[in-house]
């Protein structure tokens, strides 16, 4: 699938929160725990299915973090391939239906 | 540390509400002997009003949330309002006798991704289990639960109270627990009833038992560290908080009211007249709690297990003080240790004093008198 073309939507199976700017997820199909960091929970609350990544990565993390835009979308491809193993993320090269009501609070 | 401990101490030291336990319901099918609740209805909130709770609750950055009663299938809304939360994105557990979950409603907790159930079991006899829940075929309706819900894969933990007419089960229930593929925990705690009445503090094991359950390795596998003589306090205890009551944690009861801790009857606020986050930031009963360190504890401070006891403030504030002993934790880090507490010396007791036994007034539970 083209780099630019990859959506990405949180599953509607999570439980997420942002505690002071970094998102916890707990995943129950397997109890397992994750705290993201902020640039990643930037990544994971731009997850709406409609955004193409590399736009998120454009966006949400070039434009408001100093960073090499082909590192950081090498990064993202990284962490939405961990994310995805674990059933956090959904990936798709068409656009995907939001599986959540909005995004994480607060 | 692990993960989910740092994530707790950071919420803690942010005062960020990250876990609340929420009874939808005081009502139930069951009238278990010990139950400390009063099972009428005296005004629950909506449907709405709860929803409303769970939007206030998730931008306050509440986290786990534990739907708990009463039964909470004795609301026809329950499952509406776990697939509302979860929609929140809230990581939701839920505690329940589960004798109203058939197959249809485990599917549908499956459906919504419960992180746990919590299901209360005395006994691997069914006769002493209804005999407790005084609800003929409550055993077979919960196990069949159990197994249920296992079908779809859900997680589920038996809670086994122990008190002195089951107090010799807990290995069969903890071997039905491992027959059934599930979690089993074990406490030998009873709370007076919301009412103030120590009746059934009655049905709490004899201190002496404790011992036994101690030196079970299958429910306290580091039994040496578990029973060592306590460590005297550092500074550093001295200066630490009791629990997570009322500094990230707090109960809310079907009412709208808004306690530190379930076990812990102080009024902080109702949600009916005030915004959740109104009452976490500046309900001054939230604050004195907050503000009390190890070292500021009126007995507990001198005492050689402060490092390490469960004082569990609640216990201490129905005893007559938040800053005074819990008779009940003193009882547990005695028969832990063999070390006698602060609160037994000065009371020159040998052994641990009954909790209650001097007919101490306890406080309700109650609604705030605010103004409307």
């Amino acid at each position: 699938m083209p780099e630019n073309r990859k959506y990405i939507a949180r599953s509607s199976a999570i439980a997420a929160r942002a505690l002071a700017g970094e998102m916890m997820i707990m995943n129950p199909a397997d109890s397992t725990f994750f705290t993201l960091n902020e640039v990643a929970t930037a990544i994971f609350q731009a997850a709406d299915g409609r955004t193409p990544l590399h736009e998120i990565v454009r966006e949400r993390i070039c434009e408001q973090y100093d960073v090499d835009p082909e590192e950081a979308q090498a990064d993202a491809e990284q962490f939405v391939a961990d994310l995805s193993s674990h059933g956090v993320l959904l990936v798709s090269s068409q656009p995907l239906s939001s599986e959540t009501a909005g995004e994480p609070t607060p | 540390m692990s993960l989910m401990s740092e994530v707790g101490q950071k919420a803690f030291n942010l005062g960020v509400p990250l876990g609340v336990h929420l009874d939808v319901t005081y009502r139930c099918n069951e009238r278990c002997v010990h139950c400390y609740l009063d099972h009428d209805d005296r005004g629950e909130m909506t449907t709405a009003e709860i929803k409303d709770a769970l939007d206030q609750l998730a931008e306050a950055g509440v986290f786990f949330l534990t739907f708990s009663g009463g039964e909470v299938f004795m609301r026809r809304d329950f499952l509406e309002l776990v697939e509302y939360a979860r929609r929140l994105m809230f990581c939701v557990k839920i505690k329940t006798n589960a004798v109203m979950i058939r197959e249809k409603e485990a599917r549908r907790l499956r459906e919504l991704n419960v992180d746990t159930i919590q299901i209360s079991l005395y006994s691997h006899r069914p006769e002493v289990h209804d005999a407790i829940t005084k609800l003929p075929h409550s055993w077979e309706r919960s196990v069949n639960a159990i197994r249920f819900l296992r079908e779809q894969g859900l997680r589920v933990t038996i809670a086994n109270v122990l008190m002195r007419v089951n107090l010799s089960d807990h290995y069969g229930t903890q071997k039905l627990a491992a027959e059934l593929g599930v979690h089993y925990t074990l406490d030998p705690t009873i709370t007076p009833m919301m009412d103030g009445s120590t009746s059934v503090l009655a049905l709490r094991i004899p201190g002496e038992e404790l011992p036994e359950i101690f030196r079970n390795p299958a429910l306290v596998p580091n039994q040496e560290e578990f029973c060592a003589p306590p460590k005297p306090p550092t500074e550093d205890d001295l200066e630490s908080y009791s629990c997570s009551a009322g500094h990230s944690f707090c109960y809310i009861s079907p009412y709208g009211d808004i306690f530190p801790c379930v076990q812990f009857p102080l009024p902080t606020g109702n949600l009916r007249r005030q915004k959740f986050l109104d009452i976490w930031n500046f309900s001054p009963q939230l604050q004195e709690v907050r503000s009390i360190r190890t070292k500021d504890l009126t007995v507990c401070s001198s005492c050689s297990h402060a490092a390490s006891c469960t004082r569990c403030p609640g216990l201490a504030y129905m005893e007559g003080s938040m800053r005074g002993p819990s008779t009940a934790d003193c009882e547990k880090s005695f028969y832990r240790t063999g070390v006698p507490t602060a609160n037994m010396l000065r009371q020159g007791l040998s052994k641990p004093g009954s909790a209650f036994g001097h007919k101490m007034p306890l406080v309700q539970i109650q609604a705030l008198a605010l103004p409307a």
